[in-house]
């Protein structure tokens, strides 16, 4: 897991003065809320949108509480963790750009950290910490599952250029988005792992077709890409050709803290729990009117105390993780964690919302709740299913056999893929 | 187990853990069976020598911690304890001990709280009745004022170590309110009958109170002013079940990782198979969730913070609902030998069901937090 870099020396506020100033400046630069979820802020389906979150980190970027982890050298403001904590803390409530938190904070601008050109940093930290740019992560395909090793997407070098073909699947937001990482494949005739480069992709140019896909809560924010002989400047390589499963395993490791709510880069709040306090319990309780029923008691008593636990083991394998008592692929334990919790967590609202929850009155927001229970398994699909997680931390924590694996050792070019199997019948 | 340790800490945890594997490997748990009481005097008193009995009484009391926080130094005790299983009145003399160092009157403390710090003699809590959730609201026995004395009447049950106790700290409804008394196991009215127990040292017992007559000055606090006493009992008591729950799962999860090394079936170990590793995926999970909410309930218990009661109580609803479940796994993944007396794994499903269902239930804790969240 990340630690956040320090500035050389203490910091010239300390934390106390820092929250007060953070504060003052939030309460008289920034909309509250007003009981919206916190997760979406005032989000809209818009383009607008899109201009309102720039728009927003572009004055927290001026009052210079932007990117506070972030090193000095490239726009941030060197801080440890406890500073963006702070804000975190007194910014609650209050609408955020945090359409900026996941992937771009806290998932591409460390990668680029722990990978980028001296130039590349330069380039493209500041610009999204200024609210200029935003990412989105062109990894997963439509064939590909959470085999994100196996990638088919393919980038040929042409003199100066990589040319890119191929598609790209279960994007968040990609048309609303600025620029990517795409993993794509360079060499077919090594190893599935070693052939791969990750590409900074500006995304709106010409041989990117974008798609959204219609989910069943009704949203869209999830989009398909593809890719028709799209050029790409070859100094836009992220880490070494052919290196990209290195990079493209950091960038992974940095969305398990991310999702974990463990990453220091966050400006939304790091763990889930207060969010899923207010949403699964309390809430709830004064909707159903329910704090009476034993049954609804019970219910509750359970939400906050998965919420309670999960806050707790973030904070533990975060100091297991820095102190070397666990490996950093022990981010999979909370990650692990948010699933089941959540998906325990939409369970719990619709049993105390009932009936409501299914047939409701325009404007209720108890309906939403039957239809977050739709979309429930989300959460343990998104960012590599579970099964894959609980995989990782058999194999990599415990120290497990690994599963047996055709593709390993063979040129990708020779390896099968999705071809049909002979199903046994007796 | 807390993962920031003073160097002092560790050498209270590591002195503890040599002198329970030397003294009370499981071999002699399972002999101390046919002790009546459970455990041996002279080996609990030269546990209390190593610090088990003084943690959480004040210095100018005759006790000390040490590292400043004694309910985290008593945590890593019990969770030595709860590896071993081991025996010893581990949670009720020390909620004695503490509730008698911070209300007890001079004369009271004085003529008390020496022998149970060197661990000459013992203590029980008499709280839980039969059929009642245990909160300080309508405790159904009574005391009542006769003249100078107090009269107590009715049952507590269980009580653990109830048999073995010298002295008795008793929480009542009283005239005024709840009040607790400190009383001898001798003294009159007293009808102390062992129950029979799951766990193979732990005991517990009933007692019936007819007409038990104490001095006023065995009221411990004010007389009606245990609330606060009690919060502070309960909050001590699930930090150290809990303690011992993480030490007992712990010690299981890990020797059946290992199991699943060493076993083979149709030529693969069992750590091959990926229905197992999911399995043992999700222990690792449970078992890391449990000691971290664990760590943090008695963080916030030793810093009385403001939502301690509601943190120890979550504590206790997750780690005793999940860690004997997790134990039940332990023993579906050793197979036959998984259910035998033979093998270890029951003594330690033993020790965390008794802690699941004593001092509150994980269905009572979640109550209390769903309770305390809308307050």
């Amino acid at each position: 897991m990340t630690e956040a870099p320090t500035a050389s020396g203490e910091p010239r506020e300390d934390l106390d003065a820092f929250r007060t100033r953070a504060k003052e400046w939030v309460t008289a630069n920034l909309q509250p809320l007003n009981g919206a979820d916190p997760a979406l802020g005032h989000a809209t389906d818009d383009a607008d949108h899109v201009i309102r979150v720039k728009a927003i980190q572009r004055k927290i970027w001026d009052a210079g509480f932007a990117g506070l982890c972030y090193p000095a050298e490239y726009g941030g403001q060197g801080l440890p963790a406890a500073y963006q904590d702070a804000f975190i803390e007194v910014s609650y409530g209050y609408e955020l750009p945090r359409l900026f938190n996941t992937p771009t904070f806290t998932i591409i601008l460390p990668t680029i950290l722990d990978f980028g050109t001296e130039e590349q940093k330069k380039r493209f930290i500041p610009a999204a910490l200024k609210g200029e740019e935003l990412w989105v992560q062109f990894l997963s395909e439509p064939t590909g599952g959470s085999d994100l090793a196996g990638a088919l997407t393919r980038a040929e070098r042409d003199g100066d250029e990589f040319v890119l073909n191929g598609s790209k699947i279960w994007s968040t937001y990609a048309w609303k988005s600025d620029y990517a990482l795409c993993v794509a494949r360079t060499d077919w005739d090594v190893p599935k792992h070693r052939g791969l480069s990750v590409l900074i992709v500006k995304v709106h140019q010409p041989g990117i077709t974008i798609t959204q896909i219609k989910h069943v809560d009704g949203t869209e924010e999830f989009c398909q890409e593809f890719f028709d002989d799209v050029r790409i400047p070859a100094r836009d390589v992220l880490g070494q050709v052919n290196d990209g499963w290195n990079v493209a395993s950091r960038l992974l490791l940095h969305e398990r803290e991310a999702v974990s709510g463990s990453s220091p880069y966050a400006m939304a709040p790091r763990t889930a729990a207060r969010e899923n306090d207010q949403v699964g319990a309390a809430a709830l309780a004064q909707v159903s009117g329910g704090a009476d029923d034993p049954r609804v008691r019970q219910l509750i008593g359970e939400a906050r105390v998965l919420t309670r636990v999960h806050t707790a083991l973030v904070g533990r394998i975060a100091t297991s993780i820095r102190t070397g008592r666990l490996p950093a692929t022990a981010g999979s334990i909370p990650r692990l964690s948010n699933g089941v919790m959540r998906v325990r967590l939409a369970t719990i609202a619709i049993d105390i919302a009932g009936d409501r929850a299914v047939a409701w009155h325009d404007g209720d927001p108890v309906g939403e709740l039957g239809v977050a229970y739709l979309g429930r398994q989300g959460v343990c699909i998104g960012g590599g299913t579970l099964e894959i997680t609980r995989n990782i931390i058999s194999e990599r924590v415990l120290g497990m056999p690994r599963e047996h694996a055709e593709d390993l050792d063979r040129p990708f070019r020779e390896v099968r893929t999705n071809t049909p199997t002979q199903r046994n019948r007796s | 187990m807390d993962l920031e340790l003073t160097s002092d800490q560790e050498l209270l945890r590591d002195t503890t853990r040599k002198f329970l594997q030397t003294t009370v490997p499981l071999t002699e748990v399972r002999a101390l069976t046919a002790n009546p009481a459970g455990f041996d005097r002279g080996w609990w008193s030269t546990g209390a020598e190593l610090g088990w009995t003084s943690l959480l009484v004040a210095e100018s009391r005759g006790g000390g911690s040490v590292s400043g926080a004694g309910l985290r130094d008593l945590a890593l005790i019990a969770e030595e304890m709860g590896a071993l299983v081991s025996p010893g009145p581990l949670i009720p003399t020390n909620v004695v001990a503490q509730t008698l160092s911070r209300d007890a009157s001079d004369e009271l403390a004085g003529l008390v709280l020496p022998g149970l710090l060197s661990g000459d003699s013992v203590a029980a809590w008499c709280a839980a009745e039969p059929g009642r959730p245990l909160t300080p609201d309508g405790m159904t026995l009574r005391a009542r004022l006769d003249g100078d004395e107090f009269v107590l009447d009715g049952v507590k049950s269980p009580v653990e170590a109830g048999d073995e106790a010298d002295w008795l700290l008793v929480t009542a409804t009283g005239p005024d309110g709840l009040t607790q008394f400190l009383l001898p196991s001798s003294a009159p009215g007293l009808a102390i009958t062992p129950l029979r127990g799951l766990d193979l040292v732990r005991r517990n017992a009933e007692i019936r109170f007819t007409d038990v007559r104490v001095p006023a000055s065995a009221v411990v606090g004010g007389s009606g002013g245990a609330s606060a006493s009690f919060e502070r009992q309960i909050q001590t008591a699930l930090v150290l079940q809990c303690a011992e729950i993480v030490g007992a799962t712990d010690r299981v999860f890990d020797f059946t990782v290992q199991y699943a090394f060493d076993r083979s079936s149709f030529g693969r170990a069992l750590a091959s198979y990926q229905a197992l590793k999911h399995r043992f995926a999700d222990m690792k999970l449970w078992i890391e969730s449990a000691q971290a909410i664990t760590v943090d309930a008695t963080r916030a218990v030793q810093a009385d913070s403001p939502d301690a009661a509601e943190i120890v109580r979550i504590a206790k609803a997750y780690v005793a609902e999940r860690c004997p479940e997790l134990i039940q796994d332990c023993i579906q993944l050793h197979g036959g030998i998984g259910v035998t007396w033979e093998h270890n794994l029951h003594l330690y499903l033993r020790r965390v069901v008794l802690h699941r269902e004593t001092y509150g239930d994980p269905i009572q804790a979640r109550d209390q937090v769903a309770i305390l969240a809308g307050k």
